[in-house]
């Protein structure tokens, strides 16, 4: 046991270097038995360590070659001065330790949480599930005394945000909705996004509270799914403006997925009460949004009609708007007629 | 001499204090030149020494044929493998320019601002970039974003068109040219993308990550098309 490893430390001065670093890290001093004291708690992979002990045999290598050359001139020195020439280099290589191990722990601190791979299984999906699921979010399903199936998924969620975002930005571009302090993109980023996952945080904190069996992906993506409904509601109400028909697909394409969610929610949670707060929270955020979203982005022309008119205006007057300039000109000059003769 | 032989047994850590004094007085000399030998290669010191014009053309040149492939998408990978960020870079900042300022009301600023759109087109192509990362592409990260960056070409030449046509007029008629230019040009930079970039996905999830791009593409195109100039 003893002759390799003395073998073995006799060799490492320069040639054995990638072997020779991990002995020298991993149990100290070369014998063939592990010494759990010696342990570094705090390693990730081995492999990881021993490519870090390798590279950094490689740099010591290296400045060793270039020491070796200078040496001669430090010791001079380190001799005429005595105590002071002793210290400074054993303070170098105190250092130059220190660096190394704040190094090593700084990438590998870097390597765990900047790791893109973490949200690798949330992506996984093919065409025909993402399709499938976003059919499903509208249908409720009836089975409730057995909990129901909720994907883990992150990209149909996503990529649903995203065409909200767009269809949002379309609704504020043909009402001509006024941010005054903010931009219309980061206005619809904002909103969006912020509902996403701030109400997915509050149910989730709410399923907490109530016992429920969800978990956070599973809450992201449920309530991802169900922003189709919105997706659909308000890209007809944006494009064809009667308020009797937004009411309606407010009532139906909202209320089927916002039915799904809560189905959903109440097969994974227990208790009358606990169903109640939980499902009629999510119902009512669910709902109001849809109609805040339609009701504060798709202002219609009473800013221009009082500019244009002034203080004989009522103010409260609606008129529908549609993208080609020379008929709103025309809507409004007629709007404008309307106005002057009441 | 001494030192060296002290190394060997302390261990590299500590190796110079083994032996700390010196028996005779070596006056240091030589010569300080690294061989030149094989270590760095000969390209990086022969182009410091050109003159600017050349490493100006070359560059310009580089960014000149992507735009062709870009212009003609023929599913060549000259546009993945040098990658550069210049093109992306300037026809980003012209786009801005030229969507800055354009709103129907002049009370308050409603048209998108340089920033909005310089991050709008950044971030989205860093999104997408992620996405199809994520969804297992086999392309770098800069790849992508230079592709997606190359790609914007149609819709600034839509601009321009769009600028051009609002000069004459802005009835019906120059929002119907408008329309169709944009959504032409629109097209043309998604299937241009999507030439390049479909290629690096596996083959039954083209469709997850050309919507993405398509999103972007029709964010981007919307901004264009309702340009209005005070």
């Amino acid at each position: 046991m003893s002759a390799p490893g003395a073998a073995a430390s006799g060799g490492r001065s320069g040639t054995a270097a990638d072997w020779g670093g991990f002995e020298d890290n991993m149990q100290g001093g070369g014998s063939a038995v592990i010494d759990m004291e010696n342990m570094d708690d705090t390693s990730g992979s081995s492999f990881e360590d021993m490519g870090e002990m390798h590279q950094r045999m490689k740099e010591e290598e290296e400045e060793e070659e270039v020491e070796g050359e200078a040496g001669a001139a430090e010791e001079e020195d380190g001799e005429f001065l005595g105590m002071k020439g002793l210290r400074g280099q054993l303070g170098r290589q105190v250092a130059d330790q220190m660096w190394q191990v704040g190094k090593r722990q700084a990438s590998r601190a870097f390597s765990l949480y900047a790791n893109i791979d973490i949200l690798r299984p949330y992506f996984d999906v093919e065409p025909i599930q993402v399709r499938a699921r976003l059919l499903e979010s509208m249908i409720p399903v009836k089975m409730i005394n057995f909990p129901q199936k909720i994907a883990g998924e992150l990209y149909g969620p996503l990529m649903l945000v995203f065409t909200l975002v767009a269809i949002l930005l379309h609704g504020m571009k043909t009402s001509d909705t006024i941010i005054r302090e903010g931009t219309l993109m980061g206005t619809a980023i904002g909103t969006c996004f912020g509902y996403w996952l701030g109400v997915s945080s509050f149910i989730y904190f709410l399923a907490y509270l109530c016992n429920a069996q969800i978990t956070m992906v599973q809450m992201l993506s449920l309530l991802g799914y169900g922003l189709f409904g919105h997706c659909i509601t308000l890209f007809v109400t944006y494009n064809i403006h009667f308020h009797s028909l937004f009411y309606i697909f407010w009532l139906g394409v909202g209320g089927l997925s916002t039915l799904r969610m809560v189905a959903v929610l109440v097969s994974r949670t227990v208790g009358h009460t606990q169903r109640l707060i939980l499902c009629g929270t999510l119902a009512a955020l669910h709902m109001l949004f849809l109609l805040y979203l339609h009701f504060a982005y798709h202002k219609v022309v009473e800013g221009i009609l009082d500019t244009l008119e002034g203080p004989n205006m009522p103010p409260f007057q609606r008129v529908a708007r549609d993208i080609p300039v020379v008929s709103s000109a025309v809507l409004n000059t007629t709007a404008k007629a309307n106005a002057l003769t009441l | 001499m001494a030192a060296a032989e002290g190394s060997g047994v302390g261990g590299p850590l500590f190796a110079g204090l083994a032996d700390v004094s010196i028996s005779e007085d070596i006056p240091v000399e030589g010569e300080i030149t690294v061989p030149v030998g094989s270590r760095s290669p000969d390209e990086d010191y022969s182009t410091l020494d050109e003159p600017v014009r050349d490493t100006i053309m070359r560059d310009l040149k580089a960014v000149g044929k992507k735009f062709v492939h870009v212009m003609y998408p023929k599913k060549s990978s000259a546009l993945l493998r040098d990658w550069d960020l210049w093109g992306p870079l300037v026809l980003c900042v012209s786009l801005a320019l030229m969507l800055q300022g354009g709103s129907a009301d002049s009370k308050d600023d409603g048209g998108p601002q340089f920033a909005e759109v310089f991050v709008i087109i950044w971030f989205g192509a860093v999104v997408i970039t992620l996405n199809s990362k994520l969804l297992g592409g086999t392309i770098s990260f800069f790849q992508s974003l230079c592709v997606l960056g190359y790609c914007v070409l149609p819709l600034t030449v839509a601009m321009l068109v769009c600028r051009l046509v609002l000069l004459a007029g802005s009835g019906t008629v120059s929002f119907i040219i408008r329309l169709i230019v944009v959504v032409a040009m629109f097209g043309w930079s998604t299937l241009a993308s999507t030439a390049f970039l479909a290629d690096s996905q596996p083959p039954n999830r083209k469709a997850l990550v050309v919507y993405p791009i398509f999103l972007f593409y029709f964010v981007i195109s919307w901004m264009i098309l309702t340009f209005t100039p005070q």
